[in-house]
């Protein structure tokens, strides 16, 4: 099988055309037909999302224990909200002088043997990462964890130019044999049980043994058994990075199975792909970190392995080392003053752990490589909110702050959510046609005006409602009112208003 | 068409332009970061030294990794006798490693690593010991730098099994301490435990690609 798989949506770049095969005329230019139909809205992905029982079933334990784990790491250190704080002030100092910390590292990168390579959008990385694979020879790619090569749709320009990228890590593989999205950012095949992930072993994995049992410990071994010859062989890796260090040129990459140390340590040619926002300025920003990304993600007081790396080292690892900036819509982020804030996340995956509305959709509602509340608030402005999907998801929330209360980083997505539902609703306003919310609040803000308005409406509506319930729930709202029930159902109203019964009863 | 090293130019200034045009024109003196959590132990973890030491054992057990505290004169022993326990045939070293640690190796045969060695027979070999160059109690960390007695980094990557002894001055209390400790110049990894995975059913397991065991010797005078 190809990474690629045909229900896969396509990343697509915040800015520039996409979509399109390599633009390196080298002959491979897919015959791709007029492009993918759409990506659903949010709410109707959800509705898919909320009928499979077994996933809900599965994320919900899983959500559950990775919630346990975080709050017990997080509640151990007496300076926790110290380091926060700390945390939070770093990322946006960095933000603030991100061009110079970029070109600082650049620098640094560079003097310690690196070659750093600059990537305004998705396109332009497919093509320096195709490129740089080429010019190895080599046909195969090792992956590890690296949310930036997925969002740039490397798998699929590297397939179209004969090379397999393999993805390393367990839940990976899991998602790439199943030729599915992941849907957790720390735990990517948290929607599969251990029956579903065995199935896909015996179907996909050469070479699995056909008694394999489904404990996770057989399953790993069989993962390991099944990539330990790759690793040994391998020429080239991708991976991704948690932080650049700017005064230093220091990549760091935190994992917990060793795939990872596999992928940056094994290889004759190591490609770290990062967006430009994974900038820290200086090496003693670590200290703060790598105490709040191991905390609130796997819940660990140190992830088990932590690696880093500057440039290249003579007899130990990689003998070549290129970097890759991405932009791919972030600078579009970083102008918005409040938005801005999603761009310190350390993709620690707390605020989807904590989630309500995650935990009962999964991430796959949430489109494109971001998931949960973060991915909220970060698609639509890489992205823009131009297209009814990027547009749906601010509104993929019930803003009761859960996410903002575990976030390392105290990113605000409450407030962000509510600042970007008001850029949608601006952008919509420009429109020539009124959209139905404005024109029903228009009518809402002339019904309440008046007591009496107010209360026929309120009777009158009531009636009607009552009428079109089913088991005593409201499944579908009529009309332009039907976005409201796209994703909820409603209670029944009360018969009599509050109105109603304190005048009865005070008669 | 083009080496991406020549592409490299536009692309470049490209970005820059968008940051700068993104952060706005002159930037006001922004308050400095406040750095206001633990830099050392504090509390009853730290009041003596054998604190921070009997700290750095319960974190680095908890992460199931097998620890245990000898004397100098002890090392060379329980060095052999772990291995033993393992049934080891063949292990490979750092070419560096300090002769006195393998003193008692009877019956097992230690590989000095030279570029020569292939990542086929690290694949073979039993297990690596190897030092470090500095452990973390509040975390249970050991760290490797590539330094003296550490080897490169395929050496306590591929092997199944890693034994590490860590001085008992090369314990600090936390993090901050650590990072002000090493030289983010070399290639350094941070080891806390087995490699392990949660990925399925939040079920831990242990040794996925990384080795399956752990152990820690502590050195005490
Ligand atoms: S937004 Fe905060 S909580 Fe969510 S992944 Fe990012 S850093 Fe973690």
């Amino acid at each position: 099988m190809t990474p690629s798989s045909p229900g896969r949506t396509p990343s697509s770049a915040g800015t520039g055309g996409d979509g399109t095969a390599g633009t390196d005329g080298r002959g491979t230019a897919g015959a791709r037909g007029p492009g993918p139909p759409p990506r659903p809205k949010f709410a109707a992905a959800a509705r898919a999302a909320l009928t499979d029982t077994r996933q809900r079933r599965n994320l919900r334990g899983a959500t559950a224990v990775a919630r346990g784990r975080a709050a017990a790491a997080t509640a151990e250190p007496a300076d926790w909200e110290a380091l926060r704080e700390a945390g939070r002030a770093i990322r946006d100092e960095t933000l603030l002088g991100l061009d110079t910390h970029l070109e600082g590292l650049e620098r640094a990168v560079t003097a310690a043997g690196g070659t750093v390579h600059w990537a305004p959008d998705a396109a332009e990385a497919r093509r320096i990462v195709t490129a740089l694979v080429r010019a190895t020879g080599a046909a195969e790619v090792l992956k590890a964890g690296s949310l930036a090569v997925r969002e740039i749709g490397a798998g699929d320009a590297l397939a179209r130019a004969g090379i397999t990228l393999r993805e390393t890590a367990l839940a990976d593989l899991v998602v790439q044999l199943g030729e599915d999205e992941p849907s957790h950012l720390l735990s990517p095949a948290a929607h599969r049980d251990r029956a579903e992930i065995r199935e896909l072993f015996l179907r996909k994995m050469p070479g699995a043994p056909p008694d394999l049992p489904d404990d996770p410990e057989a399953l790993a071994a069989a993962a390991r058994a099944h990539l330990r010859g790759r690793f040994l062989s391998a020429r080239v890796a991708i991976t991704g990075a948690n932080f650049l260090v700017a005064e230093t040129g220091t990549v760091v990459v935190l994992e917990s199975e060793g795939n990872g140390r596999m992928c940056l340590t094994l290889p004759d040619t190591l490609i770290t792909v990062a967006g430009i926002e994974k900038v820290v300025p200086t090496w003693a920003d670590l200290e703060v970190f790598l105490q709040l990304l191991p905390r609130s993600s796997s819940g660990d007081r140190m992830t088990p392995y932590v690696s880093s790396w500057t440039g290249v080292t003579p007899g130990d690892g990689p003998a070549e080392f290129h970097l890759v900036l991405l932009d791919n819509g972030r600078t579009q982020a970083l102008a918005d003053e409040i938005g801005r804030a999603a761009l310190r996340c350390v993709r620690c995956s707390a605020c989807l752990n904590v989630c309500p509305v995650y935990e009962r959709t999964g991430g796959r509602a949430y489109g494109p490589v971001y998931p949960g509340p973060i991915g909220a608030i970060l698609t639509p402005q890489m992205r823009g909110v131009e297209s009814a999907a990027d547009a749906s998801l601010p509104y993929a929330s019930t803003l009761c702050g859960a996410c903002a209360d575990v976030c390392p980083v105290k990113i605000d997505i409450p407030g962000v959510l509510v600042h970007l539902r008001g850029k949608v609703v601006e952008s919509r306003r420009r429109r020539p046609v009124p959209t139905p919310e404005l024109l029903m609040m228009r009518g809402l803000a002339w019904t309440m005006g008046d007591p009496r308005r107010y209360e026929t409406a309120l009777r009158r509506g009531t009636r009607w409602v009552r009428l079109m319930s089913r088991g005593g729930r409201i499944r579908r709202l009529p009309g332009l009112l039907g976005t409201w029930t796209e994703a909820r159902d409603l209670p029944l109203p009360p018969s009599e208003s509050f109105r109603g019964w304190w005048r009865r009863r005070n008669a | 068409m083009s080496a991406p090293g020549e592409a490299a130019a536009g692309p470049r200034e490209e970005i820059l332009r968008r940051v700068r045009e993104a952060v706005g024109g002159p930037r006001a003196a922004r308050p400095p970061v406040p750095r206001d959590y633990a830099r050392r132990l504090t509390g009853s973890e730290a009041e003596t030294r054998a604190d921070v030491l009997a700290l750095f054992t319960e974190r680095v057990a908890d992460q199931r990794a097998a620890v245990r505290h000898v004397s100098a004169d002890e090392l060379a022993t329980a060095v052999a006798a772990a291995l033993w326990g393992r049934e080891a045939k063949q292990i490979v070293v750092p070419a560096d490693l300090p002769f006195g640690w393998l003193a008692e190796l009877d019956g097992v045969r230690a590989l000095a690593d030279t570029p020569a060695v292939d990542m086929g027979t690290l694949a073979a070999v039993d297990g690596a010991v190897t030092g470090c160059a500095v452990a973390v109690a509040q975390t249970g960390t050991v760290v490797l730098d590539g330094g003296r007695a550490q080897g490169r980094r395929a050496l306590t990557l591929v092997p199944g099994y890693h034994l590490c002894v860590v001085q008992a001055d090369q314990i600090v209390g936390t993090v901050p301490e650590a990072v002000g400790r090493l030289d983010p110049s070399r290639p350094l990894t941070w080891i806390s435990g087995p490699s392990a995975t949660h990925d399925i059913e939040m079920t831990r397991v242990e040794g996925v690609h990384g080795p399956c065991h752990l152990e820690v010797l502590v050195v005490e005078d």
